[in-house]
């Protein structure tokens, strides 16, 4: 639908301050159904707007019951295909189902070093005003090299 | 929600000295500039998204590649290649720009852990250690990118800290200055959760929300319209507030028609460019070969070297096969990968399919599921390809867009290139990157960091030599939460005039607004059904549908929260569609053949339009005009 929610998976993300699928989904399309009166499940999260989901499985991934999964397109695609990921805190992981049952697994690294340990400005130096209003560089200091008889008016 | 505080929002007031708005790959380089310029000066920043920093923007998904890292080449060939893929008409000066500081940005992601491919021998060497990565082009290199947008923003938000950024609130309103019309010091918008509306007050903006998505329709019927090339949240909104804020836009009538796997829109560069794969035509014809005479009619190969020519140009060989019932093309992954095998041993071919998957789960996870669905493995069968609906993008292989100020310091800018603050736009206190920023396209994500970091520094010596500016808003408060808020008000007005609410004389709907602006733009304006032709007297029919179209956006209707987003988000693209319109009605000649033709005028005419064409629309006459605007080559050309 596209992405859609498995009723006795979801727990609306119980204990913590927001669902985590609604917090992240970059179109707003997830919702929580708090009475049951849109879909008949009670605090259960749904998607609203299937036809505008772009398949990016930001719900899917942050999911912190997996309690989420997508099903391909309905006007476009076959049934019976799935593409489902387990993402960890430094690698994901990929199960591919086919429609003929064939299978396929892929692993893949998402990042180097833990994402809590990002520093933005280790190892970086200061700015310097005087050089507020130079172009040439950033306050990084790494512009790369230029080689201005390209210009015409050089 | 209650009916009683849903028709009554909040108003949230702040004022600030810089305020962000968009939370994508611009917006983070701003933040992680900004912050640094600001240790000791103590200036209140903000950042406003509408959704979660985390996830949004255009990378959202994640990438399986940065398209634009200099490493061995010149800025000097990063412009010339800019410019051949843009037929020519670009802003040098800011594509240099862009281009001597895109690989900083590189560097900085490498540093807060995004995996950058290496070469063999040279694992584990960051870039700047001198690791050679893996290019599948000259501009190109892969990466394992599927947390690209969160590793970016994780920097983004630890400089500026999460306290100063707004998520879940749609800005969607800039607003001048009471005392100077040519200045905006004000932005409203609204929570996307709660019933409030924001307010910011502040000396200058950063407006990078992005490109504008879905105002064409797209090819896909159901669900499948979710699956737009480019993110389907990119509503234009960049472009129509600055619009209505007064600012010059720039080459609003260039648009991107990516040639992409068909229905998924899976990417084509690594399998083009790292895997070697052809194309054909239904009779397995290189068409390609087969219609490159085609290039010596109109002029179209006039900024043709060799095999390099401009994207839309490589589209223009593929329609004609299309149009000519030659269709479908096919990639051919089955070769490609044959060929790659041959030579390797089984661990190797293992290796390779994971990589050619891994293009696709980085960044376009639904091509995986069309593949699955279809029982497509791309060793065993080919796979077509098709030209998407149009999109308007400043960022990526396209340059519609805001007019910019750029840099004064490189040799031989004209006066007209420049007036004080790099990135600013027409309008004193706004500017903008990424897909804001107009005439400069090939910045892709990387560069479009780098962009938002060359903004910041600007906005900071603005707000320095503007301190003493006291911002005064030209609207009141109690206008902008009437103008706001109408499709609420009146969708609680008329909602009990009939049974079913969502026919009813009295409103129109955000999905059938879109609809009507979708239909209307792709019959009339150059969409996927015309095969992307249009002429003076469709653009006449569109401008009258179009104006109507308008007129009725004051009766859209909100029924929630959510309906409110997708109303002001269709707002905003109705005038996207409009200054598209009016560009390509103005420019009597066909620039991008492939991406849209004039038949009336089906020449590349350079004597009469190697120009940009620049815009302003006035929001109190409802009136657009056009004008040309003089070009300057400011990079040699090389033999």
């Amino acid at each position: 639908m596209p992405t859609y929610v498995r009723t006795e998976k979801c727990d609306a993300c119980e204990g913590q301050d927001k669902p985590a699928c609604m917090h992240i989904c970059p179109h707003d399309l997830m919702r929580l159904d708090i009475d049951g009166s849109e879909t008949g499940h009670a605090m259960k999260s749904y998607n609203q707007e299937p036809e505008q989901c772009w398949e990016c499985y930001a719900c899917v991934k942050a999911c912190p019951e997996d309690a989420i999964e997508n099903r391909s397109y309905a006007d476009v695609t076959p049934l019976g295909g799935m593409v489902q990921p387990v993402r960890g805190s430094d690698a994901i992981v990929w199960n591919i189902k086919f429609r003929n049952g064939n299978r396929k697994r892929f692993e893949f690294p998402i990042r180097t070093i833990a994402e809590d340990s990002i520093d933005p400005y280790a190892g970086t130096p200061e700015a310097v005003e005087a050089e507020l209003g130079d172009h040439s560089t950033l306050f990084t200091k790494g512009t790369h090299s230029c080689d201005f008889s390209q210009f015409k008016a050089s | 929600m209650s009916e009683t505080s849903f028709g009554k929002p909040e108003v949230i007031e702040e004022e600030v000295d810089i305020l962000i708005i968009g939370g994508g790959m611009a917006a983070c380089g701003a933040a992680f500039e900004l912050q640094r310029w600001n240790a000791d000066k103590n200036l209140k920043i903000k950042m406003v998204d509408k959704a979660a920093v985390d996830r949004s923007g255009a990378v959202a998904q994640g990438l399986s590649a940065i398209n634009t890292y200099l490493g061995e080449n010149d800025p000097a060939d990063y412009v010339r290649y800019v410019r051949r893929d843009l037929m020519g008409i670009t802003r040098e000066d800011l594509i240099y720009d862009t281009g001597r500081h895109v690989d900083d940005s590189v560097h900085q992601f490498e540093k807060w852990g995004l995996p950058i491919w290496k070469q063999e021998g040279d694992e584990g060497k960051s870039l700047t250690e001198g690791g050679k990565p893996v290019r599948t082009g000259r501009w190109q290199i892969m990466i394992n990118g599927e947390s690209y947008k969160p590793i970016v923003a994780a920097a983004a938000t630890k400089a500026i800290g999460m306290d100063n950024i707004q998520e879940h609130v749609f800005i969607v309103r800039l607003i001048n200055d009471k005392n100077d019309a040519g200045r905006v010091v004000g932005a409203a918008g609204f929570s996307v959760r709660e019933n409030k509306i924001y307010i910011y007050k502040f000396k200058a903006c950063l407006l990078v929300c992005g490109g504008a998505v879905n105002i064409f329709r797209p090819r896909s019927v159901g669900e499948g319209t979710g699956r737009a090339w480019y993110p389907v949240w990119n509503a234009g909104s960049t472009y129509a507030m600055a619009a209505e804020a007064g600012a010059e836009l720039t080459l609003m009538e260039n648009r991107f028609v990516p040639a992409r796997f068909k229905d998924g829109y899976g990417p084509v560069g690594a399998w083009f460019l790292l895997f070697k794969a052809t194309s054909m035509n239904a009779q397995g014809e290189d068409y390609q070969a087969k219609n490159a005479h085609m290039l010596q009619e109109h002029g179209y190969g006039t900024y043709v070297k060799g095999h390099a020519m401009g994207t839309c140009l490589r589209n223009h060989l593929m329609i004609h096969e299309l149009k000519n019932g030659r269709g479908p093309i096919f990639i051919d992954t089955v070769t490609a990968l044959a060929n790659m095998a041959e030579k390797m041993t089984a661990e190797e071919i293992e290796h390779l399919e994971a990589e050619a998957w891994e293009d696709f789960l980085d960044m376009t996870i639904a091509q995986c599921g069309i593949w699955a669905g279809e029982n497509i493995e791309p060793d065993k069968q080919m796979s077509e390809l098709m030209p998407t609906e149009p999109y308007l993008l400043g960022s990526h292989a396209g340059c519609a867009g805001i007019w910019c100020s750029g840099p004064e310091d490189l040799p031989g800018t004209p006066d007209h290139y420049h007036w004080g603050y790099n990135r600013m736009t027409t309008v004193r206190g706004l500017f903008t990157e990424g897909d804001g920023c107009g005439a400069s396209g090939h910045k892709f994500s990387s560069g479009s960091h780098a962009g938002g970091r060359i903004a910041a520094k600007a906005m900071i010596k603005y707000v320095q030599d503007n301190r003493d500016m006291v911002p005064v808003l030209d609207r009141s408060v109690d206008e902008l939460k009437e103008e706001l808020y109408r499709p609420v008000a009146t969708f609680l007005e008329y909602k009990d005039y009939t049974t079913a609410i969502d026919v009813n004389p009295h409103y129109i709907t955000p999905k059938m607004l879109q609809f009507r602006l979708q239909k209307i733009m792709d019959e009339y304006v150059a969409g996927v059904s015309t095969l992307y032709q249009t002429n003076a007297t469709m653009l006449g029919i569109a401008e009258r549908k179009l104006g109507m179209l308008k007129e009725d956006s004051l009766k859209l209707r909100a029924k929630d929260l959510h309906e409110l987003l997708r109303a002001w988000e269709n707002y905003h693209r109705i005038l996207v569609a409009e200054a598209h319109m009016k560009h390509i009605q103005f420019r009597e000649e066909t620039r991008y053949p492939g991406y849209y033709y004039r038949t009336d005028f089906l020449d590349l005419d350079d004597e009469n339009w190697k120009c940009f064409v620049n815009s302003t629309y006035d929001r109190k006459t409802d009136e657009w005009s056009c004008k040309k605007v003089p070009w300057v080559e400011l990079i040699k050309e090389v033999d």
